[in-house]
């Protein structure tokens, strides 16, 4: 490199490149890179979903009900449209047509927020019914809840919140010496040994009844794992998409201003890896939660 | 500058409409198989072709949306050794937990009753 | 050569100002600021340390009480794990010295570098406030259901307040590690000068390279088990609460799946410097520089198979048990592979017991000593004997301590008179490094022979009667010994790190003028000023053999050695 060169640098480029296509080329690796990060982030929670699954298949299969597989589905389409409107606007970028550009990003930004809006309703009915992450899990059978199909009686929505079987505030602690790594079951009847333990205890509670409504009463209070895991993954994912979202908008202002070109489209380029990323985890994401057998 | 991959880089190909076109075609298809998929019942099946088809989707994105196909060959290095690992942790981990299930269900504390 | 009176515009002098320091885009400056945040932490930590021997000098509450004891243990191991020694050597001296050796002006991407600083300290500042919270006693690798565990009702006393801020700091900080790994990768594959090919950068580049791997594929799995950790200690999701059908196993899976690797984010940058030193003081070429390149390469994918040993009695499966067992041995072929040709360089070379050198020579004497002790606990059979002892501290103090602290301490020495232009005293220097030596090895030396005579990690006392009420027979008599010994090598090491300090902060005042090449360094660092100028070279270098010290030539005049202008 020679002085030459530096004194005809670009604005764009940072005075340690030589070249545009450095520059390019040494953000577009590094972005890569990073997204390897966020793979293997998600890839931690996807071991979690494949261990407990494999473990408690009945648990996943009990939950995925409570989950409305046409909404996911609608989402799917959502997320790998605004991908599509994505890539045609680096596209865009790349041939120097700044109108088209600015209206793929807003149509992906669209999707983007139609992604959330679709999330936002589906959480919203699950924490009606009481299926809410963590702590607050305390699910009651809803009688207008077409997944469910045995019938509730209103007694069973009232009775509801003593049947939460384990919230962290009546756990008792153990002594240290008795918190072996393996689980003690008498404190773990959801989950592992859920199976066997559940139907026995709801009887108990519930003092005889309806079986079959208890029962799934019972069923319900067992899924709250794949309820943890469901929330984690959706909500991790969601996280990326509000990241998306912010994103997208910082582009379209600087796409508005002009900042875009064929010679200097680093940062839509890179914005569109981020989003196909994030439309990728959900390809997993939507059959692995929505469409369990 | 010693990588000569960097020199066709910056003026790097605008992936012709008609392929961005195909592909989102070739996505939403597959997005429809793999609801269809679960339509029949095969068992243990079901999860390995929803998985399947997931694969061929993130294919097509990585590799037309990405521009992978044309970019790089390192960053394609990259994607692949991040789901490799992704699949190492995934494979043993799997493997140790189903392998100690049975400790924990046998575990002698197991009958007291809450 | 030209530049070597440009002093008057170093990147020290470049611009002045706090502000220019803490928002400064050089990756020099960025180096600095790391070097200074990293040796508070050590301060810190070794302040913990300090604290804990004491408490083991005599039987029974010497200073604190044993839940305070627990505390103290998991802050030492907390702050030295995520605070100094796995940021210590790339991010501060890799910083610094990484865009010089390979002779570019910069970083990759300067601005996320300085945003990993301030991440380092936020996430720094964040985990030490865990303390303001009440503190935690799960040792530093948080178990689970310990961590997760409810205080309301407790009968013992559990200190767990601080479990959400520290594993929040760690995971900061595990952000500040990957932007680090980013940063490297995207520099080394892109800002190598022309005609450099890959077999011509440093070998400490290869080691960073190899450390960044490793940070890119391991820290987001922390990431994402600190992230579980915390949900689960917030809302209450219970992936890893057997009270709620989590599995605690599985977050040692998680856990060691990073911090597995993330041994050798702290080793392998500490092998890179040790190849340095060790060729540039025997005044003579790199021996096998390819084996020693693609050995780091081997040890960071090699690392990623070997987590389980860490959960060999902590039930784990047989079968992932003996897998993870043979795999462990493995890793062991890559470091011989090193330490055979740091000895096969050192062979008929002119070899100068400067300070870097001395801590190189310790450091493969500390090394070897860690890493055979290692196959022991890699062994499943007694490993069930030795886990959870006092051998296992020795053991990875040997590691980290001797290996990556010794390796940190040579890079200082080496490339202090690079950093800063100034030369400390040799003679200060050298004291320095037998006395932290003496005091290391009179630390962690009898800690082998506790551990395998059982004494426990972790325990706060060691008085006869209560090792004998824990069914120890009459060896507990000799425990207060090696504890006692223990306790006054960890004063001796304390005495010589101040000593170190001492040479360090002298010379950055009274040390005379460093020339550009005061040691025979042949690598591209070496060819620029002391201390380099704000753009570290001129005219871009060309790539040569970073090892071929036939080029050369001491110049009496300039008390440097200067490379011939065409030299390969």
């Amino acid at each position: 490199m020679s002085d030459a060169a530096h004194s005809d640098h670009p604005a764009h480029l940072a005075h340690h490149f030589e070249t545009s296509e450095q520059q390019l080329a040494s953000a577009k690796t590094g972005m890569w890179v990073f997204l390897a990060t966020e793979i293997l982030m998600f890839g931690g929670l996807f071991c979690a979903y494949a261990v407990y699954r494999r473990n408690n298949p009945e648990i996943f299969d009990i939950g995925h009900r409570y989950l409305d597989a046409n909404m996911g589905a609608i989402n799917t389409v959502v997320l790998l449209l605004s991908s599509f409107t994505m890539a045609w606007a680096v596209r865009a970028a790349q041939m120097n047509q700044r109108k088209l550009l600015i209206t793929m990003l807003v149509l992906t930004l669209m999707g983007a927020f139609g992604f959330m809006g679709i999330k936002y309703v589906e959480y919203s009915h699950k924490i009606h019914l009481g299926i809410a992450p963590g702590s607050f899990y305390d699910p009651h059978v809803d009688e207008h809840d077409e997944a469910v199909k045995e019938e509730a009686t209103p007694e069973a929505v009232t009775q509801a919140p003593s049947s939460k079987p384990q919230v962290p505030a009546t756990t008792p602690l153990l002594p240290a010496d008795q918190q072996s790594n393996i689980a003690p079951a008498h404190a773990a009847p959801l989950g592992m040994v859920a199976a066997e333990t559940e139907p026995h205890d709801a009887h108990g509670k519930y003092g005889g009844g309806d079986h079959g409504h208890y029962a799934t009463q019972a069923e319900l209070d067992m899924a709250f794992t794949f309820f943890s895991i469901y929330y984690l993954m959706t909500g991790l994912h969601g996280l990326h998409v509000l990241i998306g979202i912010g994103v997208i908008f910082w582009l379209i202002r600087r796409a508005v201003r002009g900042d875009f070109s064929s010679e200097y489209f680093t940062p839509v380029d890179l914005g569109g890896l981020y989003w196909h990323l994030v439309d990728l985890v959900w390809i997993f994401l939507f059959p692995l939660l929505y469409l369990i057998h | 500058m010693s990588d000569s991959e960097q020199h066709d880089h910056a003026h790097s190909h605008a992936v012709p409409l008609h392929i961005l076109m195909g592909v989102i075609l070739a996505l939403l298809v597959l997005t429809f198989l793999t609801v269809a998929a679960t339509w029949i019942d095969l068992d243990e099946w079901n999860i390995w072709i929803a998985l399947g088809i997931a694969l061929v989707k993130a294919a097509f994105v990585g590799l037309y949306f990405m521009h992978l196909r044309w970019d790089n060959l390192y960053h394609g290095i990259v994607l692949v050794c991040a789901l490799l690992f992704v699949v190492l942790f995934i494979g043993i981990a799997l493997m140790d937990s189903v392998e100690y299930q049975p400790d924990v269900t046998r575990s002698p504390t197991r009958n007291v009753s809450p | 050569m030209s530049m070597y009176d440009a002093h008057s515009n170093n990147y020290l002098t470049h611009s002045k100002g706090l502000m220019s320091w803490l928002f400064s885009l050089d990756h020099k400056r960025i180096g600095v600021m790391y070097l200074i945040g990293i040796l508070f932490s050590f301060f810190v930590g070794g302040i913990f340390a300090i604290l804990v021997r004491t408490e083991l000098l005599t039987a029974g509450d010497t200073i604190m009480d044993p839940d305070t004891y627990n505390q103290v243990f998991t802050l030492h191991g907390a702050v030295m794990v995520f605070m100094f020694i796995i940021p210590g050597i790339p991010a501060a001296l890799g910083n610094f010295m990484l865009p010089v050796m390979l002779g570019a002006k910069d970083v990759a991407f300067p601005r996320l570098n300085l945003l990993s600083w301030w991440l380092y300290i936020i996430g720094s500042v964040l985990a030490v406030s865990s303390l303001a919270f009440g503190g935690l006693d799960t040792g530093w690798t948080f178990y689970t259901p310990y961590a997760t565990a409810q205080v309301e009702g407790a009968e013992t006393y559990h200190a767990l307040g601080g479990v959400i801020p520290i594993t929040l700091g760690a995971f900061i900080l595990g952000f500040s590690s990957i932007l680090t790994g980013v940063n490297f990768i995207a520099t080394i594959h892109l800002l190598r000068p022309p005609g450099m090919r890959w077999f011509q950068i440093p070998l400490f580049l290869w080691g960073l390279y190899a450390t960044a791997i490793i940070q890119i594929l391991a820290t987001p799995i922390l990431g994402i088990t600190l992230i579980l950790l915390i949900a689960d200690r917030a809302l209450g999701l219970g992936v890893f609460d057997p009270a709620k059908g989590g599995d605690p196993i599985l977050y040692q899976h998680f856990f060691w799946f990073y911090s597995h690797p993330a041994v050798y984010i702290m080793i392998l940058p500490a092998m890179g410097v040790i190849s340095e030193t060790i060729s540039t003081f025997s005044h003579k070429h790199i021996f096998g520089y390819k084996f020693i390149a693609f050995s780091s390469v081997a040890i960071a994918l090699l690392g990623f198979f070997v987590w389980g040993h860490h959960m060999f009695v902590a039930g784990q499966s047989n079968v992932a048990g003996a897998i993870f067992s043979i795999l462990t041995f493995m890793v062991a072929i890559p470091s011989a592979i090193k330490v055979f040709n740091w000895l096969a360089t050192m062979y008929k070379g002119a070899i100068e017991l400067k300070t870097p050198m001395l801590y190189a020579l310790m450091f493969i004497w500390v090394f070897t000593i860690g890493g055979l002790t290692g196959l022991f606990l890699g062994a499943l059979a007694s490993d069930v004997m030795l886990h959870d002892t006092y051998f296992v501290v020795a053991h990875f103090h040997y590691v980290m301590v001797g290996g990556t602290v010794f390796a940190f301490l040579a890079g200082l020495h080496y490339w202090w008179p690079k950093m800063f232009g100034r030369m400390y005293s040799e003679k200060g220097g050298a004291w320095g490094c037998l006395i932290v030596f003496l005091g290391f090895n009179l630390t962690f030396f009898v800690q082998f022979v506790l551990g395998t005579q059982g004494m426990p990690r972790r325990y706060h006392d060691w008085g006869p009667e209560i090792m004998q009420n824990l069914g120890f027979g009459t060896e507990v008599e000799t425990f207060g010994l090696y504890h006692q010994i223990s306790s006054v090598g960890s004063y001796v090491q304390a005495i010589g790190f101040f000593i170190v300090a001492g040479v360090l902060l002298h010379s950055l005042f009274r040390g005379r003028k460093a020339p550009a090449n005061p040691w025979g360094g042949t690598s591209l660092e070496w060819t620029c000023a002391s201390p380099p100028p704000h753009e570290n070279f001129a005219e871009t270098p060309r790539g040569v053999d970073p090892y071929n010290h036939r080029a050369i030539r001491y110049d009496e005049q300039t008390d440097s050695y200067h490379r011939e202008p065409d030299a390969p």
